[in-house]
């Protein structure tokens, strides 16, 4: 019921990989990156699959998870590093390629980045790779010296013979040690004892990022790469119908004008500009199928139909809402929606391709390289094991880069069709705007009865809208539930609803649309805290109770989530005067793991500008392992939340998106920046996700705010269609 | 064909005149610090200095601009990194994914150079750059604290 899956990898998929693995079928492995992650093969110096350090004593520390900003390649590294007991100013990181986990066993585990999972998921066997590293070293630097292990300490990358006072550097017995057999067992560090996790370092991937030196999927240059801009049917589920190569094949640079499945028009020239310029003037119809007629507005009545009765998925039940209603003596009913919205990552989608008839490599960003390798061998027309794929730095993910490799698919389809030419696919703006995987539209009712005494009784969540599952992880629906819709309002788990009701009811009706939904950062918490969050304020309002004392009297068995409540109200200063025309609004959630609460300050002035001047924002992942990064993550999930508020829509007519750039689907500028004071209070004995969870606090605590300064509900995102103040 | 000059070196570079700054930078050159994001001038992720002012490269035709305008982009910021912008940048940890942050250090260093000492408000109104991560307030912090280095 709670298990929320891993984004990406599908249960087939893994199987099949698991399979291929067990098979033992080697394959060649073509290194050819060109940046600063290098081979990742079984090299002399290599301690353990974690673990390599060179007689220089550098230390290289194999990451599995994705990098795109969130943090995890030094997170993930000061886990290893920790129990590794070296020298962090040594560490430098590498990943290993999807088809070397293939060939070896899938020694690093899952690559899936998403579900804020990078840390929580993977800390116990990283931080045991790092435990069995320091224990071959020392058993390397004990038998050199015919020593006992047990005599022997390490730190800093130096191991001491305590009794004689001896020392060697790491660097001087890694090759001894490489040749030693793995620990059976190894214990790791109390929390108590940590050093490295839970300190502020710094993130290990800074400098090039400073000086225009990283390279970006979008940046890489391969010889005698050619370049392609790629145009699919704009309505989801249409085909190319017809086009016209020969209008365009003279264009300057122009190399091939290329159909890529049925689905797409792609232009291969020498240079991107080229090729976008070309693909711009080529003549192409489109047999739009049977979605051409598709609108918001016929999607809006689509979804009313779910909300108005028929069958439903239950989440959450208890109690019985009947047998409530006896002592329910007001009722308040209300109505929300959240629009589709696109991930708008900075950097646009893009993989390079390299095609011949023995083997296919690809060069992207992704946020599940396993995921991006399946997605190469079924458009390769080769088997894994003849595929590789290169992991570049994400320049942003947001979910759009792991359960979906459209464009990975789409490079290799075009490269196939120009064997032994390596070709750089770069989708425009536009086409990323037109082609992405949205985040779910839903609508939800909300009906809750307040007893005499202003107790909330019964509470009935009835949600209508689109299933991500359905769409993109069928496998993983349960007698035909998407569990994931309930994030944030299941009894139990990851994401539980923070709140004890004692009658009960959340329910999906799933209504899925032709517009396809994908994982947007938050996923489903993003609309199921709003929905709840500004419900409970309006129940508080009728219930004439406080927010925060209505939340209390319902927390009493969620100790964790009032907590953080209590955390933020204390610091924003709940129930003191907010200084002139400013109002507060609060919000609590569980998601991912950890629990999160913001308290937003806001004024609207007598146009109806809003300003959200400061947001108090409370974090429990249970342990923290770089609070400054936390910080970086929470600051940063408000950026992406307040954006969605404000501005997150993407509209449909004719079958199509219609918001094609950011000066339709506007994002957060520093001028609305609001100063966010962040509480990082880990509380210990849990693993909880950072990045995600506080993007569900966002929104409805500016939303309760913004109702306390102009008494306006806004129920429907985004708030860019609400005038907040009559004309 | 254009003649440019980009980092102090003049250069000539066989391209349609009407090819944007951005790829000719990115394509013709290699200086792919400079980021395509949007391709109209709205998030920044492509800003550079000509002649010392942050401009947006990928609505700039080469052929608006000729060997007297010199342009400047993230490569040619600093020769070693050290320019105060990016150094406050390391001290901050700005960055996360890093995609933009070449157009907002520019953005930055060319706000500075114009105003050494800017408020919050000239930080508002002078840095329109788009973030998705979402560094804006580790930006805010990272301009005032370059401006210390650079008094």
């Amino acid at each position: 019921m709670n298990h929320v899956p891993e984004q990406g990898v599908t249960v087939s998929r893994r199987g099949f990989l698991v399979t291929t693995a067990a098979a033992g079928l080697g394959f060649s492995l073509g290194f050819r990156i060109p940046d600063a992650h290098a081979a990742a093969q079984a090299a002399a110096d290599e301690i353990n699959a974690w673990v390599v350090i060179h007689p220089d004593d550098t230390v290289v520390i194999r990451i599995a998870r994705s990098e795109m900003g969130q943090g995890t390649l030094t997170g993930l590294a000061q886990l290893v590093a920790e129990e590794l007991e070296c020298d962090w100013s040594k560490v430098t990181t590498e990943y290993p390629t999807p088809g070397q986990n293939v060939a070896r066993d899938r020694v690093w585990g899952d690559f899936s980045t998403g579900g804020s999972r990078g840390i929580r998921g993977s800390q116990d066997y990283v931080r045991k790779g790092g435990a069995a590293a320091r224990e071959m070293l020392i058993r390397a630097a004990a038998e050199a010296w015919q020593v006992p292990p047990a005599e022997c300490s390490a730190r800093d990358s130096v191991i001491t013979h305590n009794p004689s006072g001896r020392t060697v550097s790491f660097g001087k017995v890694a090759a001894a040690a490489a040749k030693l057999a793995p620990p059976a067992e190894v214990t790791l560090k109390a929390p108590s004892e940590w050093r490295l996790i839970g300190q502020p370092v710094k993130r290990l991937d800074t400098v090039d990022k400073l000086t225009g030196k990283q390279i970006y999927g979008t940046d890489l240059k391969l010889p005698g790469m050619l370049n392609a801009a790629i145009r699919a049917c704009p309505v989801f589920g249409g085909k190319v119908a017809t086009f016209d190569a020969a209008k365009v094949t003279a264009l300057p640079g122009v190399r091939k004008v290329v159909q890529v499945d049925d689905t797409a028009m792609a232009v291969v020239a020498d240079t991107w500009w080229q090729a976008k310029t070309a693909l711009d003037a080529l003549p192409v119809t489109w047999d739009e199928g049977p979605n051409k007629d598709v609108s918001s507005e016929s999607i809006s009545a689509f979804l009313d139909e779910g909300l108005a009765g028929g069958n439903a998925f239950t989440g959450n039940s208890n109690g019985d809402l009947a047998a409530g209603q006896a002592e329910v003596a007001k009722t308040v009913e209300a109505v929300y929606s959240y629009p589709f919205q696109n991930h708008a990552t900075m950097e646009p989608m893009n993989a390079t391709a390299l095609w011949t008839e023995q083997k296919c490599e690809v060069w992207c960003p992704t946020q599940n390289g396993e995921a991006a390798l399946a997605a190469a061998s079924a458009a390769a027309g080769l088997p894994v094991e003849q595929c590789d794929v290169h992991k570049l730095h994400l320049g942003g993910g947001f979910g759009r880069r792991g359960a979906f490799h459209d464009y990975v698919a789409q490079a290799v389809s075009i490269a196939k069709q120009i064997p032994g030419t390596p070709v750089k696919l770069v989708w425009s703006r536009e086409e990323d705007m037109a082609q992405g995987r949205y985040h779910p539209i839903t609508k939800a009712r909300l009906t809750g009865g307040l007893d005499r005494d202003g107790n909330l009784v019964n509470l009935h969540v009835r949600i209508s809208g689109q299933s991500i599952l359905a769409a993109v992880m069928p496998a993983r629906l349960k007698d035909g539930a998407d569990v994931v819709t309930f994030q944030g309002l299941l009894p139990e788990g990851d994401h539980a609803i923070s709140y004890t009701v004692p009658n009960l009811l959340v329910e999906h009706a799933m209504r899925n649309t032709h517009v396809p939904p994908g994982f947007w950062r938050g996923v489903n918490i993003n609309q199921n805290a709003i929905y709840t969050e500004c419900f409970m304020d309006e129940l508080a309002e009728a219930a004439g109770v406080d927010a925060l004392e209505f939340r209390r009297r319902l927390m009493a068995n969620h100790p964790k989530s009032l907590a953080v409540l209590e955390a933020v109200a204390r610091q924003a200063g709940w129930g003191t005067p907010a200084g002139d025309g400013i109002h507060r609004g609060l919000a609590v959630c569980k998601a991912f793991g950890s629990h999160i609460a913001a308290c937003a300050e806001v004024s609207v002035d007598g146009a109806g500008k809003l300003t959200v001047h400061r947001i108090v924002a409370a974090t429990d992942p249970g342990h923290v392992v770089n609070p400054q990064q936390v910080e970086a993550q929470v600051e940063g999930s408000f950026v992406y939340g307040l954006s969605a508020m404000l501005y997150g829509e993407c509209t449909v007519k004719d079958g199509r998106i219609v918001e094609s750039n950011f000066h339709q689907y506007p994002s957060l500028r520093i001028a609305e920046m609001p100063k966010v004071e962040v509480i990082v209070m880990p509380s210990g004995g849990f693993w909880g996700g950072v990045g995600e969870p506080t993007i569900a606090v966002a929104a409805p605590a500016v939303l309760n705010a913004i109702y306390r300064a102009t008494g306006t509900r806004v129920r429907h995102l985004p708030l860019k269609h609400h005038k907040l103040r009559a004309a | 064909m254009a003649r440019l000059n980009v980092n102090g070196k003049v250069v000539d570079v066989e391209v349609d005149p009407s090819t944007p700054l951005l790829w000719v930078l990115r394509e013709q050159l290699g200086l792919t610090g400079t980021k395509y994001g949007c391709g109209i001038a709205q998030c920044g992720s492509c800003t550079v200095h000509v002649d010392g002012a942050a401009v947006r490269a990928c609505v700039l035709p080469v052929s608006a601009l000729d060997e007297s305008k010199a342009i400047v982009t993230i490569e040619g910021l600093s020769p070693d990194g050290t320019h105060p912008v990016q150094q406050a940048w390391l001290e901050l940890d700005v960055p996360q994914c890093g995609y933009c942050q070449a157009g907002m250090i520019m953005a930055s260093a060319a706000l500075l150079a114009s105003n050494p000492r800017p408020s919050d408000a000239d930080i508002d109104a002078g840095i329109t750059n788009i973030c998705r991560c979402g560094t804006f307030n580790r930006v805010r912090r990272g301009i005032h604290l370059a401006a210390t280095k650079i008094a």
